[in-house]
């Protein structure tokens, strides 16, 4: 490619990867938040799981109180930007919304992010450190569920220190959300709010190689652990080492760090899975210019787990979804890169433990389809060498804790977010790990306040 | 098709929808383009002796986004010469003879001016007269406008040397901004006005800037107060018209004035003894055009109901409007609460809890939110009802009474024949 051509590219790419919907304007949003009926005893309120103050924060938008309008949505949620924009608002609030059955419901999302767009903007002060107890928490994992924690125990004034393993803070929003849903530069925002809160960030520190899980233990009060999850697992096949196979997690995490990729470009992608990590990894490669992304699985749309709407969204990036087939193997070429995947169709037999309809390979319909990538989507692994070192109970690397405590095996480690969920646990989304990282930091504090601080 | 066209009090329109004597009637130009448009009349901007404007007039209020719910102005009558303004209202009538053009004037309280003005405006043509008796900013403190229309003699008076003069019918045009209205439409109908037009606008101040504590409007950093007018003001102009309308004294027609935006404020108005009404905020709003659905809807909406004129209509609920001392004491209604209708908002049951009498209480069936009035302590006040936001979810129902009706009076007179 010629470098002027190469620099177009270049432009093209950075492009796709910009937010895709903007703010709000302040006529939209006056309008809008006209239209709430602010109501008593709201829907919206008991959908949001953490239960923000919806019509409260919407009725400061129209009065023009933003601050307030800000401080209402951060108060309950300090990650309530990142929310704005991921949270599957018409599974929550939107879904409840009174209007949906007369009407149109709320854009509470939007209107939420136009009051967390002013907060950013205007970058004021909304909370205070606590005054210093002498109590000090660390907790491990700086992603939603632990800046959450953060946030809320340094207000109560515990001196608290998050250990990162990543170059960054953010977590799943710095390095797992597209950035065409979530900037950057919101996650930032974010994680320099609660900075200012007085919570010290050791970031490329992982816990087990740079500092022991005993010497935390030793130096703390109290531990959270909100490490939240791995990789993509193996699919066990052949052909999983060939070059262009990628990690789902990976892929998209590569797109949010740097220049992009021109890798894709004009290539033919397999996805495989179709959980909402599939449709990120399928539309970022349409955004990579792949030439045609297609999503495997091996159930039907019936059984696929992504949401409603980010489906609608990977079908209007023209990605192809191909149900009831499985890869049996990555076939690569001499020279060792990916050039085609063999798949198996699927029938749906007996439902299987967790009451889904076992999918069954039909005998001999093998088949072949030419991709020069594939991407893995099939859930992730559980970080369980880091919860053994701590000595934790786990079923199946999720860590067992009393749901009422939030404590793990051990009383003084409590856990929240991803390496809490699974196995009936919860449904794993930002919004559902912030409230946990606030639970995990109110019991914090009942369990280490002082009894003179006791009402 | 329902005949449209009114005459009120010898002033003859195609239509009963009339600009109000404002900024809209400011020029022939304004006022054919608004003939053109539809409206049936045309109050031309107040004439008097030249004045000076000022520079920042008008002020809104807007309620929870809605704009213009109330409208405010510190303009005062024309700043055109006279001459101009009768050239442009002969050619205006010239072009429109069947369109009712009606002069609004303001002069000193002295008898000659009003004889000189009467005289020169109905020799280029005008239908009727107007005698602006109601605006409260600027020429009151010359003694004109409602300096005069506030004190029933002053009305009686002016009104009485116009009528000699006067070889068109006289309308005088009211000032809300006194205890009782009905004074000086009696003075008005004792100083012989042919029709009396009512409200004018009520002293305002539209708001106060936030930022810089300057009045909304302000004139260089100062404020004055001005006149309130639009949707805001509907009530308070109804209720006016009706009690002139139910008020013996006053047997002369009314047209209706204050915050008119539709056909159905304007069938409201003619319901309640308006013969006609005049219209301006909703024009300066969205334009002469508005006018059209005005003259369509309530064309309609007499074919609906079967009658062939509009006038017709006029004061058929006033007999409907009382004292509260004729109401009845044993009516009752209770709400009732539809809930497969109902959107669980809520927002009943908070108004009633918070502000009424507790009697909606909130429930589960099934699992489904449900909602339901305790009917023995619902007085029937109608809040809930208000603040429901869906149609048909909250109804009011009459319940029978066991004992007979009876008012206020009725029971008083009772009670005074018992002790005697």
């Amino acid at each position: 490619m010629a470098p002027k051509q190469e620099n177009a590219m270049s432009q093209q790419l950075t492009r796709n990867f910009l937010e895709l919907t903007s703010s709000m304007t302040k006529n939209e949003a006056i309008e809008e938040s006209n239209r709430c009926l602010y109501c008593y005893d709201a829907p919206c309120i008991k959908a949001c799981p953490t239960s923000i103050q919806i019509p409260n924060f919407i009725k400061k938008i129209a009065s023009g109180n933003m601050k307030g309008s800000a401080t209402t949505i951060l108060e309950a949620n300090p990650i309530g930007a990142s929310c704005a924009r991921v949270c599957p608002t018409e599974e929550l609030c939107e879904g409840a919304c009174v209007l949906n059955s007369s009407t149109k419901p709320i854009k509470i999302g939007e209107l939420q992010r136009y009051a967390t767009d002013w907060a950013m903007a205007t970058n004021a002060q909304l909370f205070k450190q606590g005054q210093n107890n002498g109590q000090k928490v660390a907790i491990i994992g700086a992603g939603p569920a632990g800046l959450s924690a953060a946030r809320e125990l340094s207000r109560f004034g515990y001196q608290v220190t998050i250990y990162e393993a990543e170059s960054k803070a953010g977590g799943l929003g710095s390095y797992g959300i597209v950035s065409f849903r979530l900037p950057n530069e919101v996650v930032d925002w974010e994680i320099e709010q609660i900075e200012k809160l007085g919570v010290e960030i050791k970031t490329n520190t992982t816990v087990g190689v740079d500092i022991s899980a005993e010497e935390i233990l030793e130096q703390y009060d109290s531990v959270i652990l909100a490490v939240g999850m791995g990789a993509v697992p193996n699919l066990g096949i052949e052909g999983e080492d060939l070059d262009g196979v990628h990690d789902a997690i990976e892929f998209v995490r590569k797109t949010k760090m740097g220049p992009l990729t021109k890798d894709i470009v004009g290539k033919r992608v397999a996805v495989i899975g179709a959980g909402n990590t599939a449709i990120d990894g399928a539309t970022c490669a349409v955004r990579l210019g792949a030439d045609n992304v297609q999503i495997l699985y091996r159930r039907t749309q019936k059984e696929m787990t992504a949401y409603k709407f980010e489906y609608e969204f990977a079908k209007q990036d023209g990605v192809e979804f191909k149900w009831l087939t499985a890869p049996k193997k990555i076939i690569g070429n001499e020279s060792g890169e990916v050039v085609g995947i063999e798949c198996t169709k699927m029938k749906l037999g007996e439902a299987g433990a967790d009451g889904r309809q076992r999918p069954e390979e039909i005998e001999g319909s093998n088949f072949i389809i030419e991709v020069e990538a594939v991407i893995k989507a099939i859930g992730q692994t559980r970080f369980v060498s880091l919860i053994e070192a701590f000595g934790l109970q786990h079923t199946n690397g999720v860590v067992d804790i009393d749901e009422a405590t939030m404590q793990t095996s051990n009383d003084k480690v409590f856990a929240c977010g991803d390496v809490v969920f699974g196995n009936g646990q919860g449904e794993a989304m930002v919004v559902t790990a912030v409230q946990q990282g606030k639970d995990a930091a109110y019991k914090i504090h009942e369990r280490l306040r002082k009894p003179s601080e006791i009402a | 098709m329902a005949d449209l066209r009114i005459d009120l009090a010898g002033i003859k329109s195609p239509n009963p929808f009339w600009l109000a004597s404002a900024p809209p009637t400011n020029s022939g130009y304004q006022v054919q383009r608004a003939f053109e448009a539809g409206w049936g009349g045309a109050v031309w901007k107040t004439l008097g002796d030249p004045i000076l404007n000022v520079s920042s007039r008008f002020a809104a209020v807007s309620f929870n986004g809605q704009r213009v719910a109330g409208f405010n102005n510190i303009e005062l009558i024309t700043d055109r010469p006279l001459e101009v303004n009768l050239q442009e209202i002969y050619e205006t009538k010239k072009r429109f003879p069947h369109h009712a053009i009606i002069a609004s004037l303001m002069v000193e309280p002295k008898q000659e001016k009003w004889h000189e003005i009467v005289k020169r405006v109905e020799d280029v043509g005008v239908d009727g007269l107007e005698l602006n008796f109601g605006c409260p900013h600027g020429m009151a403190e010359r003694g004109m406008g409602s300096a005069s229309g506030q004190v029933p003699e002053l009305v009686e008076k002016q009104t009485y040397w116009v009528k000699e003069a006067a070889k068109t019918p006289v309308i005088v045009k009211l000032t809300p901004n006194i205890t009782d209205i009905t004074a000086t439409a009696e003075a008005a109908t004792r100083g012989g006005a042919d029709a009396v037009s009512m409200i004018n606008t009520i002293n305002s101040l539209a708001g106060v800037d936030l930022d810089t504590w300057n009045t909304v409007p302000h004139v260089a950093g100062k404020g004055a107060h001005g006149g309130y007018c639009g949707p805001a003001v509907k009530p308070i102009a109804l209720n006016m018209v009706a009690e002139c309308a139910r008020n013996p004294l006053i047997n002369v027609p009314i047209s209706g004035i204050g915050g008119i935006s539709n056909w159905q404020d304007a069938a409201e108005f003619i319901l309640m003894g308006a013969t006609g009404v005049q219209v301006c905020t909703a024009a300066m709003h969205h334009g002469f055009s508005i006018v059209e659905d005005m003259i369509d809807g309530l064309n309609n909406y007499l074919d609906d109901k079967g009658i062939a004129s509009v006038m017709d209509l006029v004061g058929r609920s006033v007999s409907r409007y009382s004292n509260w001392g004729d109401l009845d004491l044993n009516y009752k209604i209770v709400a009732e609460i539809n809930n497969d209708v109902c959107i669980n908002c809520n927002k009943c049951h908070i108004a009633c809890e918070d502000t009424s009498h507790q009697c909606i209480d909130l429930y589960s069936e099934d699992g489904r939110p449900m909602l339901k009035v305790r009917e023995e302590d619902c007085v029937g006040c109608n809040l809930c009802s208000i603040v429901c936001p869906v149609d048909g979810a909250i109804t009011m129902v009459e319940r029978k009474s066991s004992i007979p009706p009876m008012t206020w009076n009725e029971r008083q007179t009772l009670i005074s024949s018992l002790s005697k």
